[in-house]
């Protein structure tokens, strides 16, 4: 039978990036080595008759338009998270035949991490590492893989150790970590070399079609535009310059020892439907009307870190969020968890907020001493001051301003446990100000409060502070 | 009637003229063109005579199309 070596059909017949006439050529310059590994790569796919499951992951890079020439699936990737798109595709769809095709510039420079942590899970996919010491496509600045000595637009004098450091050698680096399944370094200097290519480009895929986990081949590749040599040259530059850099062989191979289907890792895929049902979940259902806002608050809450001050702010601006209005919440602490302390600020407001933070609130609460002392002198003339009487040892001006001297923690530890003081502050700065009715923000807080067995302390904490400061106006929630 | 003898072909218009294929052909029987194609390069082109079939230059090419080898 007639033996025809023709372009693969698992390319395109024409590609469509190109404008008329040059549809069936790549976009790469003379004699690159990446239409070599494209055709070798594309002829795989169709001899192990994995063509038409198979998802090819480009890079960012001169391969960045591998989507318009091969006839599989096709992703095209942010740079250098190839093999983490890659991670996620094959774990989502098992039976994808995944390649993560990559330059130096993507795989070794801005995507080391993606690089190492595939490798290092054992991803069942197949990395293939263009390696040309040059970043091409931006116009051959250095790359991590740029030998010493080497010239390029941004080492005009040659790589130098001592500025640059060493070039990396990626395989090497690779092969000391115990999950990869095959990892080796192969060249298209001559036709040797480029058969040696083939035979490793078909070993890796053969290797995740069985399921034995990461394959990963670099590719000496020659630039003749970016190294400024003829195709013909930089094909043996690659062997006698490159290759005694970037040595060739086998680093790894455990594909006889792997079991078949010994990475298979499926994921459940995210569906739409799940997706929807989680935002649905997320979403905290009220059908409650908007309330009419009297006044805009511009409140400043302050104490101790875990006396819920940063909370009180979080539950104050929900609650403005779901009566309708503009709301912000910012917070500022130490980084102590328990006992440093905290601030926060919230806005409350008819017209959109500018700036989140508040440095003139008109609702100051102060959980602690060093808080009054601090804040009270900023809070603009008639505005509320809330107190706690049990903890602070003295009182603010009452003359400027219009003061709640309330024991919040006592009650909040009458109520059943001293850490719901915030809420208890909260029933009074709703009580005081007036800006949301007893019934709304309880019917609030029965959305909002996360842990369903606190709710019952928190309204009734949320009570005690309104009691105290309505009973003195002769109301009662 | 049937062809006997292996042979490689060119699509002069989809080859950039690296002269790759001539650099690793073992036989030595491919040239290149005096003529420009459309897009500039001088392609490379069989010289008619010699061709094993052995596929080298197929392997060699990087454009996926312009090289296509038959082996009886």
């Amino acid at each position: 039978m007639a033996k025809v070596f023709e372009k693969p059909a698992s390319f395109y017949s024409e590609f469509e990036r190109k404008s008329a006439g040059g549809k069936k050529t790549t976009h790469y310059c003379p004699g690159c080595g990446h239409g070599n590994v494209h055709k070798m790569i594309a002829e795989a796919l169709e001899d192990l008759g994995v063509a038409e499951r198979s998802v090819f992951v480009s890079p960012v890079g001169c391969s960045v338009f591998g989507y318009y020439y091969f006839n599989s699936g096709n992703v095209q990737s942010a740079h250098g998270r190839a093999p983490a798109v890659a991670t996620g595709i094959k774990r989502t769809n098992p039976r994808a035949i995944v390649i993560s095709y990559q330059g130096d510039g993507d795989l070794a420079a801005i995507g080391t991490a993606e690089t190492i942590h595939a490798a290092n899970r054992g991803e069942n996919i197949s990395v293939f590492f263009i390696n040309n010491a040059i970043y091409g496509m931006t116009g051959g600045q250095m790359a991590p893989t740029t030998m010493i000595g080497q010239r390029t637009t941004t080492t005009p004098r040659g790589r130098a150790e001592v500025v640059h450091g060493n070039p990396i050698r990626v395989c090497e680096l690779l092969a000391t970590l115990p999950a990869p399944t095959y990892i080796t370094r192969v060249a298209l200097g001559n036709s040797k070399q480029i058969m040696q290519t083939r035979k490793a480009i078909r070993k890796a895929l053969q290797n995740q079609i069985e399921g034995k986990g990461y394959s990963f081949v670099e590719i000496l590749s020659p630039c003749p535009t970016g190294w400024k040599m003829d195709p013909t040259d930089a094909r043996e530059h690659l062997v006698t310059v490159m290759e005694e850099v970037f040595p060739l062989g086998v680093f790894k191979d455990r594909s006889d020892e792997v079991e078949a289907n010994a990475w298979d890792r499926t994921s459940e895929p995210f569906d739409v439907a799940k997706r929807h049902e989680y935002l649905q979940a997320m979403q905290t259902p009220l059908s409650l009307d908007p309330v009419e806002l009297p006044l805009d608050l511009n409140c400043k809450f302050a104490g101790f870190g875990g006396q819920g001050i940063l909370t009180l702010g979080l539950f104050l601006a929900q609650i403005g969020m779901k009566a309708g209005h503009q709301v912000s919440w910012f917070p500022a602490y130490g980084p102590e968890m328990r006992g440093g302390t905290a601030n926060c600020s919230v806005n409350i407001c008819r017209s959109r907020i500018g700036a989140p933070t508040v440095e003139h609130p008109n609702v100051l609460v102060v959980m602690n001493q060093p808080s009054l002392e601090m804040f009270e002198k900023d809070v603009r003339d008639g505005g509320w001051i809330f107190v706690d009487s049990g903890i602070c040892t003295s009182e603010p001006d009452a003359k400027r301003l219009k003061v709640t001297m309330l024991p919040a923690t006592e009650l909040a530890d009458q109520v059943g446990t001293a850490k719901v003081a915030n809420v208890v502050m909260l029933g009074a700065i709703c009580a005081a100000t007036g800006i949301f009715s007893a019934d709304y923000v309880k019917d609030t807080l029965r959305v909002i409060v996360k842990k369903r067995d606190l709710l019952e302390m928190n309204l009734r904490a949320f009570a005690a502070g309104w009691d105290a400061v309505a009973a003195r106006r002769g109301q009662r929630s | 009637m049937t062809i006997q003898t292996p042979f490689m072909e060119v699509d002069a218009e989809l080859c950039k003229g690296c002269q790759l294929c001539l650099d690793v052909c073992p036989k030595s029987v491919i040239a290149i063109s005096e003529k420009l194609n459309s897009s500039s390069y001088h392609p490379a082109y069989y010289t008619g005579e010699g061709c094993t079939g052995c596929g080298l230059c197929f392997y060699a090419c990087p454009e996926p199309g312009a090289i296509r080898v038959v082996k009886p």
